[in-house]
């Protein structure tokens, strides 16, 4: 991994997992995926290198949103919805900070669905996990914005009627710069894309695909078991050919303005007919259909979609301060007092 | 300039401009004003604005007007009844005459009232000559053949000349009170130094309207002198309660040496101070033009957790929409600024209205017990200090405050004595030291207030949120007894406030028989009323609440020493309800009005006479 380069002040010692355990007891069910990404979040802080107090995460509602407890930073548990709103307003005031959100489907397509498209449109340097068990968990078991169509549930014992989102289709079409997507069960891929979010300058998006053993147990298996994940996620991987399966034989292909899976080997298909990964175009129409591939005619990418640079909010915001703190006649607040019509008595 | 035989000296005068929403009345309206504070008379202004950016033309809908109010005594409120009625169209006649006095000089102009404009405002008969005016000192005066006639021969078109009508009006008006065209002819230098032909021409149609005044009738040449006020030596701006509120706010930041956050939605007629803020980046003033206004709140209070000076403005409507995130702030206890410029409610209510009915919402309208301090702005310059002390107080206690001005504050005016900010107080938030053993929820003895530990401060990391946190050490829990004892603290913390304001001022003698009480933007004309009470000889005292949670330490001590109490307020009763509440002892009679309009003095002394009476 090559170090991140950026204005934030980073640790002059070298910190390890230990320096990011808050030490309160964690209180997710046993089995829950949200362990996984506490490990990859403990294991990737280090890694980053910031000075541990430059390290901020903020969360909403929800079981994804007791994560800032259990990890040793500055940590802000908001309300239900809210976390990237309040996380934006950290950030802007303050730009040296490193940035994280810990937030869930619920929490951030649903209640908070505002924020999190603008978030992303305005593309604040900060890092989003999103937590998707396509459930509401902590409510107890009540269908969310990501539920598969036709799935029962509390809210929808017939099986709901609500077409789902999907949350790279959704932040693609807010303009988000960066996109990625991990299993819970792979925490080592998970550790990289989280490396790879803290380098993106901009709004960068983590989809886990969390179990939730207790309200909507193996809703991710067919994606994430071991019998299922080599045929069904592609891992991407920047500038190498999109291949996947168990025999790693198979491969995407542009066919027209479509993509295809194709098998290496077969009708004269070779590995120069694979599609390669490029994660810093900035057009995003393969990304786009890269994150909307799904079972059965397709794998699930796995790993960073998109990852393209645009400035962000928090530099342009610290740019255009900077030029008028240059250029204004008006350098305190007594200045400005008497600007314009002012009238004397003598 | 020669004194006018005729002219008659007004210790005040109040002068309305009005006309089709884009006829320019605000425009003249200001340049009358500052033409007015050039002179050194005292002023204030108050601007009647539709909703809409473009009603109809000449319907009463699409009326726009600007009122300045000025003298050579302390102007305390935007004025009643008019002196001189400038009208454009007959549409702002119908709809304001019911301000005009018996001999309020009333000038129209004639060349608009035409069968077409009239039957659009519902005029069944031309009021110019069907009599209806004939005991009013009416002017008629044909302001477009006038321009017409007067530009003929420059070469301009129709359409560019007739912009200029106002400016016509505004000529005449400032002759009729003897004032010189000095200062607008330097405005409209200044504004159109581009385009110098265009400045000319408005000068020459404003000197136009000025010289009209030696064609009118004898008996129409009404001639006024408002002498200059006697205002202390110094520097002065004219300024609105938005633009105030902006001001001080800013100035808080520099005195507290913090960066300000804004998180703003727009919303009328909250707006301009949002558009202001956005202004000054040159100050460090970081502004976000929020989402929504929750993402407004939330985002403040993100900046409040990393250390910045936040603040979230809004109206009514807005309010509501942020009551969770208030909550939230009680509950993290970080300090925060929420301005509130109300309007008429419930719901959409009256936009562009006044009203002060937002009270109760800004004192208990959240779940659970969040208490906050509670002020409120008592005219626009007073916006100003109000603003400024909100932002201290709030980041001294560690404690969101809520400041109501309304939208009469916003957008009225007054003269503003320049301050030296380096003379304000300085703020000194209660900020952790690095590297010292820090629980979250530890708190100053004195004032209670938890210490702030901003993000990035080596050895403070913490974390706080919204749900229920052991005092001190700030980890969650669900104690019954830290639960009891946290929502006192929370709550004593804010009364305790109350060591740190001043104490309730007394208008008047310190005893007698009524009390005048009031808070926010009516103190201007409850004072007067209150002035004439005692000029005719009755014991009445006015004590006007800028602090409302907590109220001043002495309240009940000033409330004790008068026979009866009124309580006047634009709403149907909140303030009083409040005080019902806290103080119960004592009895409260009630003047209440909720018209969206001020109170008038004549109505107001009624309801003390009636409670003298009782």
């Amino acid at each position: 991994m090559s170090p991140i380069i950026n204005s934030i002040e980073r640790s002059n010692v070298e910190l390890t997992k230990e320096d990011f355990v808050s030490g309160l007891p964690v209180k997710w069910c046993p089995g829950c995926g949200a362990h996984a990404i506490l490990t990859a979040v403990e294991n990737v802080f280090p890694k980053i290198g910031y000075k541990k107090e430059n390290f901020v995460i903020v969360s909403g509602i929800g079981c994804s949103s007791r994560f800032p407890y259990y990890v040793n930073t500055y940590g802000f548990h908001g309300i239900h919805g809210r976390a990237n709103a309040i996380a934006t307003g950290v950030k802007v005031a303050n730009p040296k900070l490193s940035v994280w959100i810990a937030t869930g489907d619920g929490d951030s397509m649903a209640i908070g669905g505002n924020h999190f498209i603008h978030i992303i449109r305005r593309n604040v340097d900060v890092n989003i996990l999103l937590f998707n068990n396509m459930i509401y968990g902590l409510t107890k078991g009540q269908y969310s914005p990501t539920t598969p169509m036709g799935a029962v549930t509390k809210t929808s014992p017939y099986g709901t009627i609500e077409h789902p989102f999907n949350t790279g289709e959704l932040v693609l079409g807010a303009q988000g710069t960066f996109f990625a997507r991990v299993p819970d069960n792979n925490v080592k891929l998970m550790t990289e894309v989280m490396f790879e979010a803290a380098k993106h300058d901009g709004t960068s998006v983590i989809e886990i695909l969390q179990n939730c053993v207790i309200f909507n147990d193996k809703v991710h298996a067919h994606i994430t078991s071991k019998e299922t994940k080599d045929d069904y996620q592609l891992i991407l991987k920047n500038g190498e050919p999109m291949i996947f399966g168990s025999k790693k034989n198979k491969g995407i292909r542009l066919k027209g303005t479509r993509l295809e899976v194709v098998t290496i080997g077969e009708n004269g298909i070779t590995e120069d007919d694979i599609l390669v990964h490029d994660q810093y175009q900035q057009d995003p129409g393969i990304h786009l259909m890269l994150a909307k591939m799904s079972p059965p005619h397709f794998p699930v990418a796995m790993g960073v979609i998109r990852s393209a640079m645009y400035p962000t909010y928090d530099d342009l915001v610290e740019m255009q301060i900077d030029e008028a703190k240059k250029t204004s006649k008006i350098r305190n607040v007594n200045d400005l007092l008497n600007s314009g019509e002012v009238f004397e008595v003598k | 300039m020669n004194k006018p035989k005729n002219m008659v000296e007004l210790e005040s005068a109040v002068v309305k401009f009005v006309g089709d929403s884009g006829d320019g009345m605000q425009l003249i309206g200001t340049l009358f004003a500052d033409s007015c504070a050039y002179d050194g008379n005292d002023l204030t202004t108050f601007p009647d604005y539709p909703a809409e950016i473009r009603p109809p033309a000449n319907t009463i809908a699409g009326v726009s007007g600007f009122q300045v109010y000025f003298g050579s005594k302390k102007i305390l409120s935007f004025g009643e009844k008019l002196d001189v009625l400038v009208c454009l169209n007959p549409a702002s006649l119908k709809a304001n005459l019911k301000w005009a006095k018996k001999d309020t000089v009333i000038i129209v102009d004639s060349d608009e009232f035409t069968e077409q404009t009239l039957e659009k405002c519902g005029y069944t008969s031309n009021p110019l000559t069907d009599h209806s005016l004939k005991d009013r000192k009416l002017i008629q005066v044909p302001v477009t053949t006038i321009i017409k006639e007067k530009t003929s021969s420059l070469n301009f078109d129709n359409k560019t000349v007739l912009r200029s009508r106002n400016m016509l009006v505004l000529g005449l008006t400032l002759r009729l009170f003897n004032k010189k065209t000095s200062y607008v002819e330097n405005y409209l230098s200044e504004k159109f130094a581009s385009k110098p032909d265009i400045a000319n021409l408005n000068k020459k149609i404003l000197l136009e309207g000025y010289n009209y005044y030696d064609q009118l009738p004898v008996n129409q040449k009404f001639s006024f002198f408002v002498p200059p006020a006697k205002l202390e030596k110094g520097k002065y701006k004219n300024i609105n309660g938005n633009i105030a509120t902006a001001w001080g706010l800013l100035a808080a930041a520099e005195r507290a040496h913090l960066n300000l956050f804004l998180g703003s939605y727009p919303i009328t007629p909250a707006t301009e101070i949002l558009v202001e803020l956005a202004k000054h980046k040159s100050l460090g003033a970081r502004v976000m033009q929020a989402e929504d206004e929750i993402a407004g709140i939330c985002s403040a209070i993100g900046a409040s957790f990393a250390g910045a000076m936040a603040v979230t403005t809004t109206s009514g409507p807005g309010l509501s929409l942020k009551s969770e995130a208030m909550g939230l702030a009680v509950m993290t206890e970080l300090p925060l600024v929420i301005v509130n410029v109300q309007r008429g409610g419930p719901s959409t209510g009256l936009p562009t209205k006044s009203e002060q009915a937002d009270l109760l919402q800004a004192l208990w309208g959240r779940n659970g017990e969040a208490p906050m301090l509670v002020m409120a702005a008592d005219s626009p310059a007073d916006c100003f200090y109000s603003a400024f002390m909100a932002a201290k107080l709030s980041l001294e206690h560690m404690t969101p405050c809520i400041l109501l001005t309304d939208g009469s504050l916003g957008n009225g005016s007054e003269l503003f004595k320049i301050p030296d900010v380096n003379t304000l107080p300085e703020i000194k938030p209660p900020l952790a030291k690095p590297n010292t053993d820090y629980k979250p929820y530890a708190r100053n003895p004195e004032t209670l207030a938890r210490y702030w530990a901003i993000p990035g401060t080596e050895g403070l990391r913490h974390r706080i949120g919204g749900l229920e946190k052991e005092n001190i050490t700030g980890v969650v829990t669900t104690d019954p007894e830290n639960h009891e004892l946290m929502v006192k603290l929370r709550a004593e913390k804010v009364q305790r406030v109350a060591n740190y304001i001043p104490e309730q001022e007394v208008f008047g003698e310190p005893e007698g028989d009524l009390l005048v009480v009031s808070w926010g933007g009516t103190k201007g004309v409850i004072r007067e009323s209150v002035i004439e009470m005692q000029k005719e000889g009755k014991k009445v005292s006015h004590a006007h609440f800028k602090y409302i949670m907590p109220l001043p330490k002495n309240t009940e001590q000033v409330f004790s020493r008068f026979k009866k109490i009124i309580v006047c307020e634009l709403n149907n009763g909140q303030f009083v309800v409040y005080l019902r509440a806290v103080l119960p002892q004592f009895k409260y009679y009630q003047a209440n009005k909720i018209q969206s309009l001020p109170f008038f003095m004549d109505e107001l002394k009624e309801k003390y006479y009636k409670v003298l009476e009782d």
